[in-house]
């Protein structure tokens, strides 16, 4: 059966159909469910085995890019959304669903939905629509129980090649958190999944980091691995012709992270 | 109670909004600012707890990561500045419309509080700095705030005079008492009747004045106030565009034509005409709907069209963009059954971002501000309605200084058997979107009339800001009540608001409104502010009573507002009532059809302007980069990447390409149905400098290029079509009204020979700005935007060199034709030998071009325009980070214009050859094509018939080299240099 993903819309929500259209290609079904229909229980999230949170300006950003769903999520559907997670379910978050994770304390993920890092104005204070490299840290396939070398622990984002190519379109996308504690967890659990690089894999400046986030971090995931937020687009390089050299890649690296939530979700929900 | 808090980044953020402030202060030459730290101010009003006061605070006003608040008791006291800091708190004035309004009151619901009943907000800046009052007054005004809808609301520093602060002026809620108002014209003399257009801001003329008296007077009545201004906006410039519809007197001097041309009707006689005789099948619906609408595929057709957002941008470069982008955006959504929209294209003309404070008139905003506020004002926009902006350009002319143009287009995409509407009697009036205010009253008459210094005085009602979210969610219900057949017709309440939107839905049926009924942002309006504010994010629908519920429940659902506010009739009649009184009974006919016919003068004088006469420097690597650096020629990186071009992923080839990504694509492709190899080819052609010499050949030369644009990307002709957008002086002036014949006429010669229908347009005309009485009118300026249908979006060909050893072919002649030239530009000249163009041999090219893309034999390919040659080689060159070398002898040239042309006092200069003349000379309908080697026959065989030149080749090292016609070196430059001439200028 094909997996069932949310497409969660809202005012200002954009990118949904384009990332239910990756979803599809990768052999789910999609669906587009506005935030009151979860709230007013006309849905149940038990539906769906993935909750896809695209990009877009929900609410206009107006209080902190993704603030005002972020707290709805927070405060009018946080018992639907741990059962969701319990039961072992996917989310992903893009660029503003990144942010809305984020804010909702949903990434990196703690008992009380605590916010403990943050997506900010970038540092060129303006929107910036650009493509960027992207790489795993290497800290990321430490197995945090027996701290040797394994698979990636974000499923969304196993069997990539060393560097992937994506665009960011997005102007809060600096990524900081709390305190160093806070970064040197993320780091030493594997929970950063992306990080902005230069065409080599190299850390780099300002253009290859578009936002000057903290240690070029452009995702991470919870401790389980099954939540990934980043704000990059992987709908936007799903396929080769979305490429900005039309590269004769068969499929775009953004498709290989959307295929992983899938065939998870086929495989063990 | 209030409760002001402030919002500010907590110490070691890096306050981005502050140091981008500390720039823009230091492009003043105000050097002594060390920091600027920027706080977001909050006023609540309500009682809350304590409690509840903090939780607004740590979880919805406040990222608790990054940003501190602090709670203040609002005494209104104002701060004095310490020493060296100075702070500037700028709010906005009643009735501007500020989204965040919305959304924290939205947000401190949904925490569960319920006593704070309103939010306003404030900007606080905090200056460090030595600083003079004359630097402060020059950063806050000039910078800051506008005070068309901002206010300052502690002085700064205490010195400077001291501005109310207007804490909570909705609140005022005045109350409106109905009074019905008539306008006595039964009695009013000729001067009486001039008066009271004038004084109401009607900008209606003594005939249109003493026609709506006769009709009065067979009444046997007075209008009232409601009727005059329904009356004022419909037959306004803005909306029933007297110009291109009336009658014109012709005539030509220094020109061929002698005779004295009437013309009943421009539009139709060029425009139009051209559509007509074409007749082209897929052409759907043209100049009919609020948008041109043409076949896509079997189950689809797109639609397109673009708008002009002036006389707003002049005066508030923001609101008024910020609104253009709004307003186009419900054309397509207004065409047919409401199309979804998929693309944005903008173009601006401004003046120079280095003109000097003293150029700048009274009244008038810096050029640069002006261009800031303006792509701010499109990227809030457009990138917040998930609508890429593909497309656009940017050119300079003094002649902008005192009104910029602000071209915005949007075409979208709607399924075939949605494309009709029709309003049946009996159908219900619904207004859908946001609310209707005091704002935006007298848009449609304020841009029929010139600016003047004191338009920032009396038109300020006609600046707005837009809430693109509001606009958001009522395009994603209105698409889905669509799909569902839930109503008859739909079109959008743009200039002139309700009054033109349900006048015109309603003109060969009769409607009426209630207008009590329309929902309102706050109390006090009056029946006739109701009826002409346009207000923003509005559209209105008739539907059929029995799906009346289903349709309001769809939007419900969604939280957006819609209302029943009247129904269409069969009376022929627009009946508008104010809490059961009649304030309004108009005929129909009368009010569509009633305007007098006034014939307006018209004369072209072709001017002769002296050719100049320049040396060719012997080496021209310093020309051809003053050439890259000029801002019209230079990247506009800075631009594009703030607009989201990507966003509905259907992106193929983006504005900018190559091999880092930063190179001028000629046009933009996009796919509207991910699924489809089909996609969208959207292009522009814009050139004044060739207007000021011959309008004629302006037109001429901009339809090629938006054309050649279409071809260099992989398309062709077969399925374009092309919009008209004329932004004129004062046509009520001789002149002006004479170049803008000349220009329809170009029109329609060129379009014709191409095959290329129009599919609609638009014309902005008053674009003059007087400042005491004397006028600087803008120089004529056509926009032609085409839009393609092309079949198989993976033969799109990008601009950049793509590999070593591969051949440099020059396709169609070059003419020493360097009139308007940049060349000549950056010399001080304008020069008299205007590019012309030769459409059936250009058509030919064009075919050829696109018959060797569809067999994938062209690598890359770039037309040539601003900087003619050597610019658009050398484009390619850096883009792909590949040298180049080129030979001037094998380019096609021809010496002199077939036709010459009889201009007076024209010397015979001995036509020589030469480098500059060939490189630079901008001439029409030629490219600049990369082929692989192996493929040089079949290419050349596609081309026989056709000028071209194999005039190079592609190079492993990184130098662009040309060789002049005595085969020495006339051009050596890394192509590392020539890149940042180009990038470096406006990259702010």
């Amino acid at each position: 059966m094909k997996p069932k993903v949310c497409i969660l819309r809202t005012a200002g929500t954009n990118c949904d159909k384009e990332t239910a259209f990756s979803f599809e290609k990768a052999g789910a079904q999609a669906e587009f469910v506005h935030i009151n229909a979860f709230c007013s229980k006309q849905k149940s999230l038990k539906e769906y085995q993935i909750l896809a949170l695209s990009g877009g300006f929900s609410y206009g950003d107006d209080l902190g890019a993704g603030k005002v769903l972020a707290n709805e999520l927070k405060f009018k559907l946080s018992g639907d959304i741990k059962e969701f997670i319990s039961s072992g379910k996917l989310i992903i978050g893009i660029c503003n669903g990144f942010q809305i994770l984020v804010k909702a304390g949903l990434l990196p993920g703690n008992e009380n939905f605590t916010q403990e890092v943050s997506l900010i104005i970038n540092d060129s204070g303006k929107f910036e629509d650009r493509w960027i490299y992207l790489k795993s840290p290497v800290n990321s396939r430490l197995s945090p129980v027996s701290g040797r070398l394994s698979q990636v622990k974000c499923i969304w984002a196993k069997n990539l090649p060393e560097t992937i190519y994506l665009p960011v379109a997005h102007g809060e996308g600096k990524f900081i958190t709390k305190d160093k504690q806070v970064l040197e967890s993320l780091n030493k659990r594997g929970q950063v999944v992306f990080q902005y690089c230069d065409k080599q894999g190299n850390l780099s400046g300002y253009p290859d980091n578009p936002n000057g986030s903290v240690e070029n971090i452009a995702g991470i995931c919870d401790d389980t691995g099954r939540i990934l937020g980043l704000m990059p687009h992987p709908e936007r390089h799903a396929f080769s012709w979305q490429h900005p050299a039309h590269e004769p890649e068969k499929q775009g690296s953004g498709f290989l992270i959307i295929k992983n939530g899938v065939e998870y979700a086929k495989n063990n929900l | 109670m209030f409760y002001k808090i402030e919002v500010k980044d907590k110490p070691g953020i890096f306050d981005a909004v502050g140091d981008g402030i500390k720039r823009d202060i230091s492009d003043f030459g105000i050097d002594s600012v060390s920091g600027v730290h920027f706080a977001q101010v909050y006023i609540l009003e309500g009682y809350v707890s304590e409690e509840e006061l903090k939780t607004i605070c740590e979880e919805l006003l406040t990222d608790k990561i990054s940003q501190d608040f602090s709670v203040n008791a609002l005494t209104g006291g104002r701060r004095q500045a310490t020493g060296d800091e100075f702070t500037i708190e700028v709010a906005h004035n009643p009735g501007v419309m500020d989204p965040v309004e919305d959304s924290a009151l939205k947000g401190i619901m949904d925490l569960g509080i319920n006593g704070i009943t309103s939010v306003k907000t404030s900007k606080k800046y905090l200056i460090k700095g030595k600083l003079t009052e004359a630097q402060l007054k020059t950063i806050s005004e000039k910078l800051l705030y506008n005070k068309l809808i901002q206010h300052l609301v502690s002085p700064v520093t205490g010195r400077l005079s001291p501005v109310t602060c207007h804490l909570s002026p909705d609140k005022a809620e005045i109350s409106y008492a109905f009074k019905l108002i008539n306008v006595d014209l039964l009695n009013a003399s000729d001067n009486k009747l001039m008066h009271i257009s004038k004084q109401g801001q009607l900008f209606l003329n003594l005939n249109e004045m003493r026609q709506i008296k006769k009709y009065f007077k067979v009444l046997g009545r007075n209008p009232t106030d409601c009727e005059l201004e329904t009356i004022a906006q419909t037959w306004s410039e803005h909306c029933y565009h007297k110009t291109f519809r009336g009658k014109i007197e012709y005539r030509e001097k220094n020109t061929e034509n002698r005779k004295i041309r009437k013309i009943d009707n421009l539009l139709k006689s060029t425009i139009m005409k051209v559509t007509r005789e074409l007749n082209k099948p897929w052409c759907v619906s043209v100049f009919k709907d609020n948008s041109g609408v043409i076949r896509f595929d079997e189950k689809h057709n797109v639609c397109f069209k673009v708008e002009t957002h002036n006389h707003p941008s002049a005066l508030e470069p923001f609101g008024g963009a910020n609104t253009g982008v709004g307003g186009v955006i419900r054309d397509p959504l207004g065409t047919g059954l409401g199309a979804k929209p998929i693309l944005n294209t903008d173009v601006f003309c401004f003046a120079s971002p280095d003109t000097a404070f003293s150029k700048v008139p009274q009244g008038s905003l810096h050029p640069k501000r002006v261009m800031k506020g303006v792509v701010s004002g499109v990227r809030d926009y457009g990138n917040k309605m998930g609508i890429p902006t593909i497309n656009g350009a940017i050119l300079f002319h003094e002649g902008f200084v005192g009104n910029p143009l602000v071209y915005c287009g949007t075409a979208g995409i709607m399924p075939k058997d949605k494309s009709f509407k029709k309003t049946n009697p009996g159908d219900l009036v619904v207004v859908v979107g946001g609310r209707t205010g005091r704002d935006g009253i007298h848009g449609a008459t304020f841009s029929s009339g010139e600016l003047t210094h004191e338009s920032e005085v009396i038109s300020s009602g006609a600046v707005q800001i837009g809430n693109p979210i509001q606009e958001k969610k009522m395009v994603d219900t209105i698409l889905q009540a669509r799909d569902k057949n839930l109503y008859t017709a739909i079109t959008d309440c743009g200039a002139g608001g309700l009054s033109s939107a349900v006048g015109e839905m309603g003109a060969e049926l009769g409607v009426r409104v209630d207008l009590e009924k329309v929902p309102l942002k706050y109390s006090g309006l009056s029946y006739m502010e109701i009826w002409i504010s346009e207000s923003q994010e509005r559209m209105v629908i008739s539907v059929s009573p029995d799906k009346a519920e289903e349709l309001l429940a769809v939007f419900a659902a969604e939280n957006v507002e819609a209302s029943v506010i009247g129904e269409f009739t069969n009376t022929e009649k627009l009946q508008l009532y104010y809490k059961g009184n009649l304030v309004c009974d108009l005929g129909m006919k009368f009010l569509h059809d009633g305007i007098p016919e006034i014939e307006k003068k018209a004369m072209f004088v072709l001017n002769n302007h002296r050719e100049p006469k320049i040396n060719c420097p012997k080496d021209l690597t310093k020309s051809l980069i003053s050439l890259l650096g000029h801002y019209d020629i230079c990247s506009k990186e800075w631009v594009i990447r703030q607009y989201d071009h990507e966003v509905q992923g259907g992106s193929v080839l983006k504005p900018l390409t190559g091999i880092v990504n930063d190179g001028p694509s000629d046009a933009s492709v996009v796919k509207p149905l991910l699924g489809s190899k089909k996609g969208v080819i959207v292009s522009n052609g814009i050139n004044f400098r060739f207007g000021m010499i011959d309008p004629y050949w302006m037109s001429a030369s901009v339809i090629d290029e938006a054309l050649r644009q279409v071809v260099a990307v992989g398309g062709s002709l077969k399925q374009t079509a092309i919009l008209d957008n004329f932004c004129w002086g004062n046509p009520d002036k001789p002149d002006r009204l004479g170049s803008l014949v000349r220009a329809a006429y170009g029109c329609y010669d060129i379009a014709k020979v191409f095959g290329v229908p129009f599919i609609s347009g638009k014309d902005s005309l008053y674009n003059e700005y007087a400042v005491h009485g004397h006028s600087i009118a803008i120089p004529g300026t056509l926009l032609i935007s085409a839009i393609s249908v092309m079949d198989d979006t993976d033969k799109v060909v990008s601009m950049y060199a793509k590999k070593p050893g591969n051949l440099i072919y020059v396709v169609g002649n070059t003419l020493p034709e360097l009139g308007g030239s940049h060349y000549y530009d950056l010399a001080g000249y304008l020069g008299n030998d205007v590019p012309r163009v030769f459409a059936k041999k250009a058509l030919a090219t064009f075919n050829a071009l696109s018959k060797a893309s569809d067999l994938k034999l062209i690598m890359a390919m770039h037309d040539c325009s601003e900087g003619g040659i050597a610019v658009a080689a050398a484009e390619m060159a850096f883009s792909g980070g590949l040298g180049m070398e080129l030979v001037v002898s094998a380019i096609p040239y021809v010496e002199a214009q077939s036709e010459k042309r009889k201009t007076k006092n024209k010397k015979s200069k001995s036509e020589e050859q030469r480098n500059d003349v060939i490189l630079f000379s901008e001439s029409n309908s030629r490219f600049i094509v990369e082929v692989e080697k192996k493929d040089q026959n079949k290419f050349e065989n596609i081309l026989k018939g056709i000028s071209f030149g194999l005039a190079g080749c592609i190079s492993e090292k990184k130098e662009f080299r040309v060789y002049g016609l005595d085969g020495k070196i006339c051009i050596s430059a890394g192509i590392g240099v020539l890149k940042k001439a180009w990038r470096d200028p406006l990259a702010w």
